[in-house]
């Protein structure tokens, strides 16, 4: 027998715990006699009203005010005939998210698919869809698939593109649901037809897209050295985050048209879409502020000893540090938008809660407030949640915060 | 002698009530190197970020490449344009990577094309010992490369005089020699040269004409060898014996 060098200390792993499901419900949830209690008890809560919300799902409620006018809840009285510019978009869209998703999420695979799965889940459900629909889904779905392929193939070379896309998106949206002409390929679609979730989003849209700008000037007009800037945008700042936006929207569905000279009216939803725009821009504007509070002197001084302009120093070093900063706030704000876009609803425009209180008058669905609500609070939550949990993502992806 | 490239005459500067500059006086020759030193609050960072407008005087003269500091917004730009300026604290951008850094200067003030930029930022970098570095960004460096590209990226823009503020005061010790060695190559290529710094080794080595700074006034000036061996103010000995103590 030979002998082995026994000193030496071997390389060893880590001790590892088995896991077992017992083990875990054991170290989690019955650690201790109160935590067993809390469980129980929350446990039987949990249960109580999932149990309540199946039952009332399921057996009591009478979904028909829902279902029967999903094309309204959808888009309000846009014509049908250009359908086809919705359904671009929104493959368009379904094309983005699949590049963001194959791009920076790359390691969200399960959430993904899960994602993938809801529209035809959702056109499984809702039996009443044509063909159409279904067919539009499916497309969907492939767009998203496809966009996710290219980007785990490509990741470096599309992340430009793909933000540039994401930009473009916005702005592109109005266009193309507006239209313009009077026929031809584009065909004008007047504002007074856009409603439903078409409305709100779009209304949304129109508020981050402006709004934004307006907010980034505003904040550094606010930081400006010439007293008479400086002046106007601290009184416009804090005169509006001092008044609710419904007021806004009040004044400038009656009172605007006593300043405009007669004969001229502006439409109405150009008139809520300003006055969204105008209450989002002072919020942003502080945000914005916020960050450009973050950035160091040095970095001012830096862009200074280097001789870059004032408009350069902004642009290449303060305000991309700056933004990066209050990526989260912006996109808390961005949701909270969407959805106090709902009391465009309390003026009288058709946006996803007006047309709920329309199809709640007629007298075919009396009684059915519960579903119809519950309805829309839904696609609410399914919109700021992807919202928060889509930025989440993108901000660890891009080390916000980090740098 | 030839006309001197920073002139100061009798530049004052008050912070609120508070006399931070007390008329200073000052030549500095094309291709002199000068080294200001003095206790902490003596006016060294004020007097030097008034060269580059930074800070502003209010009263007195400084004329830096035969242009006068005024008001004037054209002035400042010409003058930024001359003057490189590397700080205490490194100041890169750190969303920007290391050649984004240097580029940024030379592509948008000196307009430059992006091509002839970044080879002289190059250039630059392997002459500051760094050339791998390009690509990263400044958090990723350690504070000695940190300050290496700062240098780098002042002397992009192509400076006929570089100001220094205490360079190696937060560098960790063993990072300190790698700028100074930089600073001291800078010094020998003929740059003009303005350096607050307490590291006397690279005084003594690379200074043509040392400034004692205390309470916002030059007390004393001379060559590193009359400073050094033969300082004539009682508050220059005290200062030198308490900082050549270490
Ligand atoms: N922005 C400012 N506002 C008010 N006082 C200032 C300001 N900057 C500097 N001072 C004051 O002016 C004096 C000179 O400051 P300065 O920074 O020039 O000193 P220093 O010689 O560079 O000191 P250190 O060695 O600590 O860097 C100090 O007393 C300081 O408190
Ligand atoms: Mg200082």
């Amino acid at each position: 027998m030979t002998t082995t060098l026994t000193s030496q200390k071997e390389i060893l792993p880590p001790p590892t715990e088995r896991f077992t499901i017992l083990g875990w419900l054991k170290k989690n949830l019955f650690g201790t006699w109160f935590d067993a209690i809390l469980t129980v008890v929350s446990g039987l809560f949990i249960i109580y009203v999932l149990y309540m919300g199946f039952r009332w799902i399921l057996t009591t409620a009478q979904w028909a005010a829902v279902t029967d006018n999903l094309q309204l809840y959808m888009k309000g009285q846009y014509p049908a005939s250009e359908d086809w510019r919705l359904w671009l978009l929104m493959y368009l869209f379904a094309l983005i998210i699949g590049l963001m998703w194959g791009v920076f999420l790359r390691r969200a695979e399960a959430v993904g698919w899960i994602l993938l799965a809801v529209p035809v889940i959702l056109a499984l459900w809702m039996v009443k869809l044509e063909r159409a629909a279904w067919l539009n889904l499916l497309i969907m779905d492939a767009a998203a698939i496809v966009g996710y392929f290219l980007g785990r193939r490509y990741p470096q070379r599309l992340q430009r593109p793909t933000i540039i896309l994401i930009l473009l998106y916005m702005p592109l949206v109005i266009l193309i649901v507006r239209g313009f002409g009077e026929s031809g390929f584009l065909p004008l679609v007047t504002t007074n037809l856009w409603g439903g979730l078409l409305l709100s989003l779009l209304l949304a849209i129109f508020g981050i897209v402006f709004s934004f700008p307006v907010g980034v000037l505003l904040a550094l007009g606010r930081q400006s050295r010439m007293p008479a800037i400086k002046t106007l945008c601290v009184v416009y700042i804090e005169i509006i985050r001092g008044v609710p936006l419904i007021t806004l929207l009040f004044m400038g569905q009656l009172m605007l048209p006593f300043f405009l000279p007669a004969g001229i009216t502006i439409d109405r939803v150009i008139r809520a879409a300003v006055a969204i725009i105008m209450f989002a821009a002072a919020y942003m504007a502080e945000n914005v502020r916020g960050g450009l509070q973050s950035i160091p002197k040095g970095q001012y001084e830096a862009a200074d000893a280097i001789g870059l302009n004032g408009v350069q120093k902004m642009v290449f070093i303060i305000l991309p540090q700056a933004l990066r900063a209050v990526i989260p706030v912006l996109v808390g704000q961005f949701i909270g938008l969407f959805k106090d876009t709902s009391l465009v609803a309390l003026v009288g425009l058709l946006d996803l809660l007006g047309i709920a209180r329309g199809i709640l008058a007629n007298p075919n669905y009396i009684g059915r407030q519960l579903e119809v609500f519950a309805f829309i609070a839904l696609i609410y939550w399914v919109f700021s949640y992807a919202m928060s949990y889509g930025s989440e993502r993108l901000e660890t992806a891009l080390g916000v915060g980090e740098r | 002698m030839s006309e001197p490239i920073i002139i100061c005459r009798d530049v004052h500067k008050w912070y609120g009530q508070f006399h931070a500059l007390r008329g200073i006086d000052m030549e500095v020759q094309k291709g002199e190197v000068v080294v200001i030193f003095g206790p902490s609050g003596s006016g060294k960072s004020t007097f030097i970020r008034c060269i580059n407008r930074l800070e502003e005087h209010q009263r007195g003269t400084i004329i830096v490449d035969g242009i006068e500091l005024s008001h004037d917004v054209r002035n400042i730009a010409a003058i930024r344009r001359e003057v490189g300026m590397v700080f205490q604290q490194f100041n890169l951008f750190p969303h920007l990577t290391v050649m984004q850094n240097i580029t940024l200067g030379p592509i948008y003030v000196r307009k430059w094309n992006k091509d002839k930029a970044e080879e002289i930022a190059m250039q630059l970098l392997e002459r500051v010992g760094i050339p791998e570095q390009a690509h990263k960004y400044p958090g990723q460096l350690s504070g000695g490369q940190q300050q290496r590209v700062a240098i780098a990226r002042a002397l992009a823009m192509q400076p006929k005089i570089m100001l220094f503020d205490e360079p190696t005061s937060a560098l960790d010790p063993e990072m300190i020699k790698e700028v100074l060695d930089v600073m001291e190559e800078l010094a020998e290529s003929g740059m003009t040269m303005m350096v607050v710094t307490h590291e006397m080794g690279f005084a003594r080595a690379v200074a043509d004409t040392m400034y004692f700074f205390d309470e916002g006034q030059v007390v004393e000036s001379g060559t590193p060898e009359q400073i050094f061996e033969h300082p004539q103010e009682d508050r220059t000995k005290l200062f030198l014996s308490q900082i050549l103590q270490h």
